[in-house]
């Protein structure tokens, strides 16, 4: 969050060239009238920006946040509305842990690059007691003997060891993250994949491909499901922006290492 | 226009992500609460004292009225202007959104309108919906006239803020979400209600109501009411003055206070932002009194943003927005948003709002528009008919004394005013839910 006054009248100063030297042709493509300034703009206000985060790429970003609302709409949101249809909800809370129970591993793998010890130990001991009395996660009995869960990604490791969050990023069908937890969540899935081919845990089925399909589908629906966020749902114009602003705030807060002492 | 957005805690709605924002803002300053210092002993059982406190905490889950997960609904998204086009900036808006909750048998319908920039779902909407579902009512819940929403579907006019337009504009979607459902459902009497502004709307409504009589409605409840608009938000404005350099300088306030947030959390032992983490920031005293208040006041200037900036577009008047810009759904509106946080009700009122009501009737003076933002301007039939009934709190602080003696002495009998609770603090407060599911039960024809 940067002094405005720079930023914002250099900003102020292109956005005036462009549309001088845009306007006119603008115009007369879109409805022919010649843009008359607003009576209220940013030069006039000598104050912090705020709930700003960076965002080089914004108009990828904005279509990409736009493609996903379309994407849900169309193809993801109906799915995971069937699924939740047909599913009686004690099932479809069963699937949940066993996913949630297979993301302690991405938890353990990054405690321990973080060398973090404690927070490895209680994952791995929620692991190994959600796995067998949890009935492979199903259940959740580890959080009631007090191990609570830890969430960790390769994203927050990488932040550990000193990286930038970078700028924001908005994925197709991920939704919004950044240069640093996009580069995160692609070693994740590399990680992820990379156990998961080495176990080939449906290997002497003769269908390893479908049942793999099949695990993978349901994974993704799952996480659909789990999540009640709703693009544009909010009615607010400037949705985009707190959700930027939450996001980025919100992982630079949990990923942060303890300032030194004032 | 007023501020309530639910800063609730502990649950904040499906997806909304203003709300999960506000939840951030709040979280920040969820002061120095003492919740131990409970209730005094006036047989009131709403725990939060303190009118700000009570406004930012709502009501603490456990004490909310308990109901059976299932309740049927349907999302109703209602054309009500289909020639209307709509600018490419807000592609995705289909249609005014309301949700209908739906008995199988005949029953009394309640149509609810929500509080300044309430959607459809806002979660006081939701609990009373809840409460009167489960009490075999229909409910009908309508989004407030000043949500963007509203604004790009449903105003006439496009500028929100008129009490006879809003309504006017809210008896036209009434009449459209009747007639798409009336086929599937049968409904034996019509009922209101409405809280905050919405109480108001209500008023003006059912006003409406006695000369077109589509709806007769037989009880009509107003929850925690402005008795003037212009005075109420002039109070909400104040809060912003406890800013250091006012309201001008809310970018350097917001900063700041963010920063002593995350540093707050950085220094404690924290696992999440959760709820550990909010208890602690309020045990802790994050925050002092001036500094809540104007984060109140800030984020009530948040959602005044949304409004200027969604009207600006619709009506391109170039009061934020350069006059025939046309916005795609990719470019930046992002300065827009920091000139409109930046603008107060008055800029609002003064170079926007009355200007439009001054062109369309020259003689219109400014005291006159004010005046008639107020339930005075209605009173001869707000203290005559006796379907009214109104709830509001004695430390509602969008009320000045003179104008909660007025409201009392305005409905006398009809009124039920609470020690505490704030503005809509307690308003899901089990006692407050049963007493406007009675409300609406009573000389009810079976």
């Amino acid at each position: 969050m940067k002094i405005t006054s720079h930023y914002g009248r250099g900003f102020a100063l292109t956005a005036m060239f462009l549309s001088l030297s845009l306007g006119g042709c603008a115009a007369s493509m879109v409805n022919n009238t010649e843009e008359v300034p607003a009576m209220h703009s940013i030069n006039e206000f000598k104050d912090q920006r705020f709930a700003e985060v960076e965002d080089p790429w914004e108009g990828f970003n904005r279509s990409m946040y736009r493609f996903n609302f379309y994407f849900d709409k169309y193809l993801f949101l109906p799915v995971v509305n069937s699924y939740e249809f047909i599913t009686p909800t004690f099932v479809q809370q069963r699937i949940s842990g066993v996913y949630n129970n297979l993301g302690e591993v991405r938890n353990l793998t990054n405690s321990l690059f973080q060398l973090k010890g404690m927070d490895s130990l209680t994952t791995l001991g929620r692991f190994v007691t959600n796995s067998t009395l949890g009935l492979a996660g199903m259940f959740d009995p580890a959080t009631s003997f007090g191990l609570e869960r830890r969430n960790e990604d390769f994203g927050k490791t990488l932040n550990y060891w000193g990286a930038d969050s970078g700028p924001y990023l908005v994925l197709p069908i991920f939704g919004p993250s950044s240069v640093r937890d996009a580069s995160g969540l692609a070693v994740d899935s590399g990680i992820s994949y990379g156990i998961y081919t080495a176990i080939n845990p449906f290997g002497n089925t003769g269908n390893s491909f479908v049942y793999d399909t099949l695990v993978t589908g349901m994974g993704t629906i799952d996480a659909r499901h789990q999540k009640s966020f709703r693009y544009y749902e909010s009615g607010y114009p400037f949705e985009y922006y707190m959700v930027r602003f939450i996001y980025h705030e919100q992982r630079e807060i949990e990923a942060g290492m303890p300032l030194p002492a004032e | 226009m007023l501020v309530l957005f639910n800063a609730n805690s502990a649950d904040f709605p499906k997806g909304d992500i203003r709300m999960i924002f506000f939840k951030l803002l709040f979280m920040v300053c969820l002061l120095l609460l003492p919740v131990s210092g409970l209730a005094a002993d006036d047989g009131y059982g709403y725990p939060i004292p303190g009118p700000y406190e009570s406004t930012i905490m709502g009501t603490p889950a456990s004490l909310k009225p308990q109901f059976p997960v299932h309740m049927r609904t349907r999302r109703l998204v209602l054309d009500i202007y289909p020639d209307r086009k709509k600018p490419p900036i807000f592609f995705y808006d289909e249609g005014l959104l309301c949700t209908l909750a739906f008995q199988k048998q005949k029953a009394p319908l309640v149509f609810l309108i929500g509080g300044t920039g309430a959607t459809n779902q806002s979660p006081r909407l939701i609990t009373m919906m809840k409460s009167l579902y489960h009490a075999g009512f229909h409910v009908i819940t309508l989004p407030s006239p000043t949500l963007a929403n509203f604004i790009i579907s449903a105003s006439q006019s496009r500028v929100p803020g008129d009490l006879t337009e809003d309504s006017a504009d809210l008896y036209r979607v009434m009449e459209t979400a009747w007639q798409q459902v009336k086929g599937d459902i049968e409904v034996s009497e019509f009922l209101l209600g409405g809280y905050s502004m919405g109480a108001s709307q209500a008023a003006f409504v059912a006003k409406l109501d006695e000369e077109r009589r589509v709806f007769n409605f037989r009880r009509v409840l107003m929850i925690n009411p402005p008795v003037s608009l212009y005075s109420s938000v002039t109070r909400i404005e104040e809060l912003l003055k406890q800013i250091p350099g006012g309201a001008k300088k809310q970018g350097f306030f917001f900063n700041r206070m963010f920063s002593k947030f995350s540093r707050f959390y950085r220094y404690g032992n924290f696992v999440a932002i959760d709820e550990d983490f909010i208890y602690s920031i309020y045990t802790e005293k994050l925050f002092t009194t001036p500094e809540t208040a104007g984060l109140i006041g800030l984020s009530y200037r948040i959602g005044l943003a949304g409004m200027i900036f969604s009207s600006d577009v619709m009506t391109n008047s170039g009061y934020v927005v350069p006059k025939n810009r046309v916005l795609s759904s990719s470019d930046s509106i992002f300065d827009y948003f920091l000139v409109s946080t930046h603008l107060s009700f008055y800029d609002y009122f003064n170079e926007y709002f009355y200007p439009f009501f001054k062109k369309q009737r020259p003689e219109l003076t400014k005291q006159a528009l004010i005046d008639s933002q107020s339930l005075r301007s209605i009173e001869g039939y707000l203290k005559s008919s006796t379907k009214f009934g109104m709830m509001t709190n004695e430390d509602d602080f969008i009320l000045t004394k003179a104008e909660l003696d007025y409201l009392r002495q305005l409905f006398g009998e009809r009124a039920k005013i609470y020690p505490r609770g704030g503005h809509l603090g307690n308003l899901e407060f089990k006692d407050n839910q049963a007493y406007m599911v009675d409300f609406f039960r009573m000389g009810s024809t079976p």
